[in-house]
């Protein structure tokens, strides 16, 4: 199984939201050696009572079934999503973006976050901070442009996604 | 309705409403509340042990030997820690216990206060489910729900960590209906269309083979006899791991024994070359593939467990079903009935069987006045099968031995630590499983260096008067390291000689035990029959050969192909891969 291609799955859980559950679905991980390439969460429920983790893993295909089976045998597992398996969904990640600079770094720094929709939400006179937010791609790509003209620090949140349609999962 | 009670006094109450009558603990600061409330009940019996590995050990032969939840009552901290070992020996085998552990005041948690520890961390991987309970008001609800996961689905421990706080404050507790988890509920019931395309696969084919494990066991007596019929329908080979021996009685003649590591020569022929395999409750175990990408190469897969995730886990199959297997077992007969299918023809397959068969793979020659081990198990067995023994045991050669030369006839007679190979299980698991068959022979078949693990438990089977009989296969080594040395270290023997060994004889006698010597060949039998004979528990220290190795055996990462059968092909050094597999 070791040698099959890795793929990257997004995977949707809904937890009970209850101490230790995040502990739960991260030992898992590193007890058996699966890889977290980015983890969400965060209460979705109304009454505060279902939280919803988004995990982007990658594995062979047989590792993702595994990987799946293994998150749904937890107790305050209510369903393990595979948005990837399940067909079109949105990603979506938000990153704050400091860069310093001044004179013409600090200008292409501006009109680089123009083009990708990155907004300026503090400011001093030698800095911003951009957020920006979209695709893992677009985030990455604006980071690397940004390390050209003053990148300072990047805070991102990692992927959270959600399937395409009107139904809920 | 329902009068406020203490916590501690909810904890017991919770325990009597499930039907729990016995609990294996060990008191501390933390639990004082619940001993307390133990103190002033008659329903349920606590069996004071002396050290809280060994008290969920003997949960462990409870449950086991019994099919009821074994119930642990340990302090905080180091009750806590010592519990540890036998929270993932159950864990490993599936074993249905409810380990409760006092805890620190919630005020004080966090605090590094005195014997804290963050008991619900330390046991998050190594139990089915834990919880910390923080309001009196839900510790009913929560030992309810702690029973049903204990023995819903795939069993297992859950933990449930009492701050001592939670234990004195006062809340109402009712009695509750039908107990469930709002979202944990297990597929029991098989698919039926793949029950069907089973059922199919295994009429046709010409070289079957039903491997069972430890799932059989746990989905009750009824599932050991429909194995039987299924059996019997299909003609097949029935082959066994270390967790499923006494499913099948060991001289059915279909059975073919244990199968992997250290299973049988036609168990392992016949694996490797079926041409459809039906697991039943097993997981394909590194103990029982060996290596990998030879295992079963020329057969189609059918793997029926109640747990999903050890479906496709190790070796992929060709059709997962799952559900409890009892239930499947039965629908599967309906099926195989309904379409008239008869079994077919497997002569052919049954004449390569008895050639592997006649290899006799198990054989040994007890000769003169040096003792075999394998004879030693074996006239134990002889002498002993009538009474339909319960056999726990502590993990080494004098394990593997037993599996082989010790026959099983029926489930729950077998208590043996498989998952997790822990040293020191048998003894508290035979006086736990004593505690629930108080009329059955008990008898722990130990090594001197595994029994030395636990045996501060002679004084709890001495306290509770418990007749177990523990039977020492004395070869003055850590066997099954020694014979790894000779395997893949050159024979270089690493600290696994047992030395400063007690007087075996004066110990049990300390506690309160007859202790017996077989010194040789030509004491065993007499030696048996005086340990048989005395009505109290008894400790056997038989002398038996050193260097005796337990073969068959493949060697870790070898195929099934690749057996070794005699001592004299298993000496040397073996490459860095071979070294580094367990």
């Amino acid at each position: 199984m070791k040698h099959l291609p890795s793929e990257r799955h997004t995977l949707s859980i809904l937890v009970d939201n209850e101490s230790g559950v995040l502990a739960r679905i991260v030992g898992l991980f590193s007890a058996r050696g699966y890889n977290i390439d980015s983890l969400t969460v965060a209460d979705v429920s109304g009454d505060h009572a279902v939280s919803r983790i988004t995990v982007v893993t990658n594995g062979p295909p047989p590792v993702i079934e595994q990987i799946i089976a293994q998150l749904d045998r937890l107790v305050p597992v209510h369903r393990v999503l595979d948005l990837t398996a399940l067909g079109p969904h949105v990603e979506r990640e938000m990153a704050l973006v400091k860069v310093a600079g001044t004179g013409a770094s600090r200008d292409e720094a501006l009109r680089l976050a123009d083009i990708f929709r990155a907004r300026p939400v503090d400011t001093t006179t030698g800095s911003f901070v951009f957020e920006v937010s979209g695709p893992t791609s677009k985030v990455d790509q604006f980071i690397a442009l940004m390390r050209e003209v003053g990148l300072v620090e990047v805070a991102r949140t990692g992927v959270v996604a959600i399937a395409r349609g009107a139904e809920a999962v | 309705m329902s009068a406020e009670l203490t916590g501690a006094e909810i904890v017991v109450q919770a325990l009597i409403d499930q039907g729990v009558e016995v609990v294996f603990g060990y008191p501390g600061g933390a639990v004082l509340p619940i001993y307390d409330a133990l103190f002033a009940q008659q329903r349920i019996r606590h069996i004071l042990v002396r050290h809280e590995q060994a008290a969920v050990h003997a949960a462990e032969g409870y449950a086991r030997s019994s099919g009821k939840v074994g119930v642990v009552l340990v302090t905080s901290g180091p009750g806590a820690t010592n519990a540890v070992t036998g929270i993932t020996d159950a864990m490993m085998d599936s074993v249905p216990l409810v380990v409760i552990t006092g805890q620190v005041p919630t005020h004080l948690i966090g605090t590094d206060a005195f014997q804290e520890c963050d008991t619900v961390g330390i046991t998050r991987h190594c139990s089915k489910h834990n919880y910390l309970v923080k309001e009196t008001a839900r510790l009913g609800a929560v030992l309810h729900e702690a029973f049903y996961i204990a023995r819903s689905g795939r069993p297992g421990p859950v933990v449930i960590d009492i701050p001592k706080d939670v234990q004195i404050m006062r809340a109402r507790y009712a009695k509750p209906g039908v107990v469930g988890h709002k979202t944990y509920k297990p597929q029991v019931k098989g698919d039926l269309a793949s029950i069907e395309a089973a059922v199919e696969m295994l009429a046709a084919a010409e070289r079957p083979i039903l491997y069972i494990g430890g799932g059989i066991i746990n989905s009750g007596p009824v599932a050991s006899q429909l194995l039987r019929d299924i059996a019997k329908l299909t003609g097949a080979p029935v082959t066994s791991t270390l967790m499923g021996l006494g499913a099948v009685p060991n001289d059915h003649p279909q059975f073919l024994g244990m199968l992997g590591m250290h299973g049988s020569y036609e168990a392992n022929m016949a694996m490797n070359r079926c041409d459809l395999m039906l697991c039943l409750g097993a997981r394909f175990d590194d103990r029982v593939t060996g290596r990998l990408d030879a295992f079963s190469p020329h057969s189609k897969k059918i793997h029926v467990d109640i747990d999903r995730t050890s479906i496709n886990k190790t070796v992929r199959v060709d059709l997962g079903i799952v559900g409890d297997v009892g239930g499947v077992m039965e629908d599967m007969i309906k099926v195989w009935r309904a379409r008239g299918h008869k079994a077919v023809d497997l002569e052919q397959w049954w004449s390569d069987i008895r050639g592997w068969r006649a290899r006799d793979s198990f054989g040994f020659a007890q000769k003169g006045k040096e003792l075999l081990p394998q004879h030693a198990i074996k006239r134990l067995y002889e002498a002993t099968r009538a009474q339909k023994p319960i056999i726990s045991t502590e993990v080494g050669q004098h394990q593997m031995w037993a599996a082989q030369h010790f026959g099983f006839d029926a489930p729950n007679k077998w208590l043996t630590s498989g998952g997790l190979g822990t040293m020191g299980y048998g003894l508290p698991a035979a006086i736990g499983a004593q505690i629930a068959n108080p009329g059955a022979l008990v008898i722990d078949i130990a090594g001197e260096a595994s029994i030395q693990m636990n045996i501060q438990e002679l004084g709890t089977a001495s306290q509770y008067r418990l007749p177990v009989k523990v039977f020492i296969i004395n070869n003055e080594y850590m066997g099954m390291v020694r014979q790894w040395q000779e395997l893949n270290h050159g024979s270089r023997y690493s600290e696994s000689y047992s030395d400063s060994l007690p007087d075996f004889v004066k110990l049990a006698e300390a506690y309160g035990w007859k202790g017996i010597v077989i010194e040789d060949a030509d004491g065993l039998d007499a030696g048996i029959a005086a340990m048989l004979a005395h009505d109290g528990p008894v400790m056997v220290d038989c002398r038996v050969a050193k260097l005796a190795n337990c073969f068959p055996m493949i060697p870790s990462g070898a195929a099934h192909t690749d057996m070794i059968l005699e001592a004299g092909d298993a000496q040397g050094e073996r490459d860095e891969d071979a070294k580094a597999l367990v």
